[in-house]
C-alpha cells in the first residue's frame, strides 16, 4: 500500500506530551502524562520517516513491527494499530508507560540522528488507551482447546505474558500468585501515577476472558511444590517470580523505625492503601523530610510517592552523578519538577536515631567520580572527611533488588546461577527440570518490564512446542 | 462469599478465641514452627498468626488469636460460617527439631498457642519435654490441659497467683533449675519482654535455645523487609529465615522499639473503626425511628 508523499521536514522536534501540572498533581496520585489527543498522535505519526531498514524494530526487546503502527495511526486506523502492537506485546498500554524507550527504540531511531527521535512510546501509549476506551468485548476467540495443563508461578508481567500466549493457543492456563493481588511490581511497585491501576486491571479483565485462571495466596515451592503440580495433572510449569528481595544498605541504624526498603513502603501505599489511612487498615509513616536513597526507577517512584504522601520536603541521595542516575530520563524530570532535591555524588554511612529509636538524621559522605568500574561506568570514590548530617525523619532504601529466593530455596533440584537467579536455556527458557520455564527477573535479576514479557513470549513459544509433543495422556478423565 | 471458611469459632479465655479454618493445601503441607498471612476484607491489614494444629483428612487448620488491635479485634467477631478473605501460608521455617534431651518450653500468655505445635513435635522427636506456661492472671491461661497431655511435665504460673505459682516464668525457670534438673534446650514463645528475660534466665543456667519473634510483616516471602530482626548483629528477615532464632543472639530491645512503630496509629484505626460503628449504630436507629 503506498502512502501519499508525506513533508517530512515540517517536523524536527516532537510533540510534546501534555503533563499535570507539577505542583497540582503532588497532591494526589492521578496519571502525570495526560496523553495525545488524536491531533497530535497524527501529528507525531508523521514524524516517522518509514525506513526502509527500520533501526527502531530491532530496538524494541519485543521486536514490534513501528514502522507498521505508525503507518496506522497515520491513517487513523487505531485498531490495526492496536493488533500490530498485540501480535508481539501483550502489555501495550503498560509498555507505553513504563519502558525506557530513550535506550530502546528511540535510542536507535533514525528520525533521532538529526531530530528529535519519534516519540514511539507515546504513540504506544495512545494507541493501547484508544483500544481501551473502545474494545468491544472479544469473548475467547474460540480455539480447539489442546487439554494441556499449565502452572505459573507468579502474576508480574512475565508470567502474564506466558499466561496469555499459551492461553492463545488452546492451553488450560493457571497462575498462581503468592499475593492476593495480580501483576507483581506492576500492582505493588510502579505506583498509580506512573501506571493507573485501572490499566493494570483490564490487562488482567482480558487475560481471565482468555481463560486464564487466577488463583491467589499461593506460594509456589511452599504451599504446592513444583512436583506436586505435575503430580496434580499440570504438564508444564513456568516460573516468573521476579526480583522481589530488597537489598539493605549493610549500615549501622539501618533498623531504626523510619526505615523503609522501598518495597515496604511502595507495597504499603500501592498494594494496601495506606495513604488512605485509617480508611484502609495499614498505616504507613508520615515524614517531614524523606531521604531517598539509590538513583533508579525504585528510588523515583519512593520519592514522587513520599511527596505526595506527606507534601513535605523529599530528597534522593545517590552515590554518582546525574548522568549515571539508571532511573528513566522522563521520571528524573518529573521528579524535578515535583521539588524532589537531588543530592548526587554522597553515600550513607550510617543513619542516626533519636532515643525512641526513630530515625532523626542520616549521615553521608561526599563521593567524586575515579576510574571507569566493570559496568564503564566511573567509579564513585569516597572523599575522606568529607562526613555530614542530613536531619531527616524516614529513609527509603532503593538500592536494588534480588532474585526472589522463596521458590528456589524450596526446589533444590533446579539449577541456579551463583546470582540466584535460575539457569535456563537461552533459547527457549527452559531450567534444568524437565518441563519447568522460566524467564523475567528471576532469571535475568532486576531488569525492565519490556524485557520480562520478551522472556515469557520465548518461553510460551518453546513451551506450546514441548506440550504438543507431549506423549497424548493416557487418560485426560484422570487429573 | 469467598475465601476461607470458618468452621468453628470459640472463646478460649478473655479476649482469646480459637478457629478451625479451611485451607487444605496449608494443612497437608504445615510442619511445627510456621505461620500464615491473612487478610479479613478489602480494606484489611495483612496479619500473620501462627498454625496451632492441623488436620490434614478435613482440611482445615486451628488459629488462635488474642485481640491486640484493630483486625484482631474484628477477627474476635467472626463466627462459624464466615469466610476470610485472603490467607497465605505455611511461611516461615519449620523448627528445626532435634535430639536436644531434655528440653524446656517456656510460653507467655498468647505465646503458648504457637508453643504447643512446637512441644508436640519435640516430643515426637524423642524429647523430653518440660513446659512452663504463664499468663498474666487465670482467665488468661490458654491449653494447660493440652500441653500436660504433651509434655512430660508441664508447670503452670500467673502474674497475680491466682492460677499456679505466683510469678514470672523466669521465677519458675529458676526454682526449676535450682532444684538441680539440667535442661539442656530451651524454646521460648510470648511477648517480647518475656522473651527477653527468659533469654537472660536461660542464659544464666547455660541453656542454649529459640524464640520465635512476632515483628510486624506485611507480605511474609521475604519482599518488604518489614519484618528485620537483628540476631548475632546480623539483619535477617524473619518471615523466610525465622521466626526462630537464637535467643541468645535476638537484638530483643530492637524488636520491642520496631514493634512500636505504628503505635500512634493503631490507636487511630481502632478510634476510627469504634467511630465507624456508632455510626453505623446511630444510622440504624435513625432508620427504625
Ligand atoms: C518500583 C519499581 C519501579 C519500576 N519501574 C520500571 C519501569 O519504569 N520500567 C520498566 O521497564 N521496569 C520497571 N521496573 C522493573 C520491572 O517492574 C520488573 O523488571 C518486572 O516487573 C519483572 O517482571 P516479572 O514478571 O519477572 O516479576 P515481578 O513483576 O516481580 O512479579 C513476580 C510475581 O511473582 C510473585 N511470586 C514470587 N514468588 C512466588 C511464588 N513462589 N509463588 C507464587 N508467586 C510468587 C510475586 O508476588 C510477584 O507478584 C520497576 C521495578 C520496581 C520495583
Ligand atoms: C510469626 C508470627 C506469629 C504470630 N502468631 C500469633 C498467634 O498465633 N496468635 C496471636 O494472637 N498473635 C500472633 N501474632 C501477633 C499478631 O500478628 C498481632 O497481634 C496482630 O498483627 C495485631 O494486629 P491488630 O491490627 O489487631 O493490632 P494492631 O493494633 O495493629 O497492633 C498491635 C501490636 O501487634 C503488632 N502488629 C501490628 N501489625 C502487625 C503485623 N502486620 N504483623 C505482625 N505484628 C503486627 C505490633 O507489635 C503492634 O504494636 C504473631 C505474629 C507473628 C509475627
Ligand atoms: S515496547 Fe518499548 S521498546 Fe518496544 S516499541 Fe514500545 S516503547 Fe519501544
Ligand atoms: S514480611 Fe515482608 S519481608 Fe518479611
Amino acid at each position: 500500500m503506498s502512502e501519499q508523499k508525506r513533508n517530512l521536514k515540517a517536523h524536527p522536534t516532537r510533540t510534546p506530551m501534555p503533563e499535570r501540572d507539577p505542583l497540582e498533581r503532588v497532591k494526589g496520585f492521578d496519571e502525570v502524562p495526560l496523553g495525545y489527543t488524536e491531533e497530535m498522535a497524527r501529528a507525531e505519526a508523521e514524524r516517522c520517516l518509514d525506513c526502509k531498514n527500520p533501526k527502531c524494530v530491532a530496538g524494541c526487546p519485543v521486536n514490534i513491527n513501528i514502522p507498521k503502527f505508525l503507518r496506522e495511526v497515520r491513517e487513523g486506523r487505531y485498531q490495526d494499530a492496536a493488533d500490530t502492537l498485540r501480535t508481539t506485546n501483550s502489555l501495550p498500554a503498560v509498555c507505553g508507560r513504563v519502558c525506557p524507550q530513550e535506550e530502546q527504540c528511540e535510542a536507535v531511531c533514525i528520525e533521532g540522528i538529526k531530530h528529535d527521535p519519534v516519540a514511539i512510546g507515546n504513540l504506544e501509549k495512545f494507541v493501547a488507551d484508544w483500544e481501551r476506551a473502545h474494545r468491544t468485548i472479544t469473548t475467547r476467540e474460540v480455539v480447539e482447546t489442546t487439554g494441556r495443563r499449565i502452572a505459573i508461578a507468579g502474576s508480574g508481567p512475565a508470567g502474564l505474558t506466558v499466561a496469555g500466549d499459551l492461553a492463545k493457543l488452546g492451553h488450560d492456563v493457571t497462575i498462581f500468585e503468592a499475593l492476593h493481588r495480580p501483576a507483581g511490581v506492576l500492582a505493588y511497585g510502579i505506583p498509580e501515577f506512573r501506571l493507573p491501576r485501572a490499566i493494570v486491571k483490564s490487562e488482567i479483565e482480558y487475560i481471565e476472558r482468555l481463560g486464564v485462571k487466577f488463583v491467589y495466596n499461593v506460594v509456589i515451592g511452599v504451599t504446592v511444590t513444583l512436583d506436586e503440580l505435575f503430580e496434580e495433572g499440570y504438564d508444564a510449569v513456568f516460573i516468573g517470580t521476579g526480583a522481589g528481595l530488597p537489598k539493605m544498605l549493610g549500615v549501622p541504624g539501618e533498623n531504626l523505625i523510619g526505615v523503609f526498603s522501598s518495597n515496604e513502603f511502595l507495597t504499603r501505599i500501592n498494594l494496601l492503601g495506606a495513604d488512605r489511612f485509617p480508611e484502609f487498615d495499614t498505616p504507613v509513616l508520615h515524614a517531614k523530610h524523606t531521604v531517598v536513597v539509590g538513583g533508579g526507577n525504585t528510588a523515583m517512584d519512593s520519592a514522587r510517592v513520599a511527596k505526595r504522601l506527606n507534601q513535605a520536603r523529599v530528597s534522593l541521595v545517590y552515590r554518582r552523578s546525574e548522568e549515571e542516575l539508571p532511573a528513566r530520563k522522563e521520571e528524573v524530570h518529573h521528579a524535578k519538577a515535583e521539588g524532589i532535591e537531588f543530592s548526587l555524588l554522597c553515600n550513607p554511612v550510617e543513619v542516626i536515631g533519636d532515643e525512641n529509636g526513630r530515625v532523626k538524621a542520616i549521615r553521608c559522605i561526599r563521593m567524586e567520580l575515579g576510574e571507569p568500574d566493570a559496568s564503564g561506568r566511573r567509579k564513585p570514590v569516597e572523599i575522606k572527611g568529607s562526613e555530614f548530617n542530613l536531619e531527616c525523619d524516614a529513609v527509603i532504601v532503593a538500592v536494588g533488588n534480588a532474585p526472589n529466593p522463596i521458590l528456589t530455596k524450596a526446589t533444590p533440584d533446579l539449577e541456579l546461577t551463583k546470582w540466584g537467579t535460575i539457569k535456563v536455556d537461552p533459547d527457549t527458557n527452559e531450567t534444568s527440570k524437565r518441563g519447568v520455564y522460566a524467564g523475567g527477573d528471576i532469571v535475568s535479576g532486576a531488569a525492565t518490564v519490556i524485557l520480562a514479557m520478551g522472556a515469557g513470549r520465548k518461553a510460551a513459544t518453546a513451551m506450546h512446542e514441548y506440550l504438543m509433543n507431549l506423549p497424548a495422556k493416557q487418560n485426560m478423565q484422570a487429573s | 462469599m469467598s475465601g476461607y471458611l470458618i468452621h468453628s469459632a470459640r472463646q478460649l479465655a478473655d479476649k482469646i478465641y480459637e478457629y478451625w479454618v479451611e485451607a487444605p493445601r496449608i494443612a497437608t503441607k504445615h510442619a511445627a514452627g510456621q505461620f500464615i498471612i491473612l487478610r479479613l476484607h478489602d480494606h484489611g491489614e495483612r496479619i500473620p498468626l501462627t498454625v496451632v494444629e492441623t488436620n490434614p483428612q478435613s482440611g482445615q487448620i486451628r488459629l488462635i488469636v488474642q485481640v491486640a488491635g484493630k483486625t484482631t479485634e474484628e477477627f474476635a467477631q467472626l463466627k462459624t460460617g464466615d469466610f476470610i478473605l485472603d490467607l497465605v501460608g505455611p511461611l516461615g521455617q519449620a523448627t528445626h527439631i532435634h535430639n536436644w534431651g531434655n528440653l524446656i518450653v517456656i510460653g507467655g500468655g498468647v505465646g503458648s498457642a504457637p508453643l504447643l505445635p512446637i512441644a508436640k513435635a519435640a516430643k515426637a522427636g524423642g524429647n523430653k519435654v518440660h513446659a512452663i506456661i504463664g499468663a498474666r492472671s487465670k482467665d488468661l491461661l490458654i491449653l494447660t490441659e493440652e500441653f500436660e497431655t504433651v509434655c512430660d511435665e508441664v508447670r503452670v504460673c500467673t502474674d497475680d497467683g491466682t492460677f499456679g505459682t505466683k510469678g514470672f516464668v523466669t521465677d519458675v525457670l529458676n526454682s526449676w533449675c535450682e532444684t538441680g534438673t539440667r535442661f539442656t534446650y530451651g524454646i521460648a514463645v510470648g511477648p517480647v519482654p518475656m522473651m527477653r528475660a527468659a533469654a537472660k534466665t536461660m542464659g544464666q543456667w547455660g541453656i542454649p535455645g529459640l524464640a520465635s519473634l512476632n515483628p510486624i510483616m506485611l507480605d511474609g516471602t521475604g519482599m518488604c523487609g518489614a519484618c528485620r530482626v537483628t540476631v548475632n548483629n546480623v539483619t535477617r528477615f524473619a518471615c523466610v529465615e525465622g521466626p526462630e532464632f537464637d535467643i541468645h543472639g535476638v537484638d530483643f530491645n530492637e524488636l520491642m522499639m520496631r514493634n512500636r512503630s505504628y503505635i500512634n496509629e493503631e490507636h487511630e484505626a481502632v478510634e476510627h473503626a469504634h467511630q465507624c460503628q456508632l455510626n453505623e449504630m446511630i444510622k440504624h436507629v435513625r432508620a427504625e425511628a
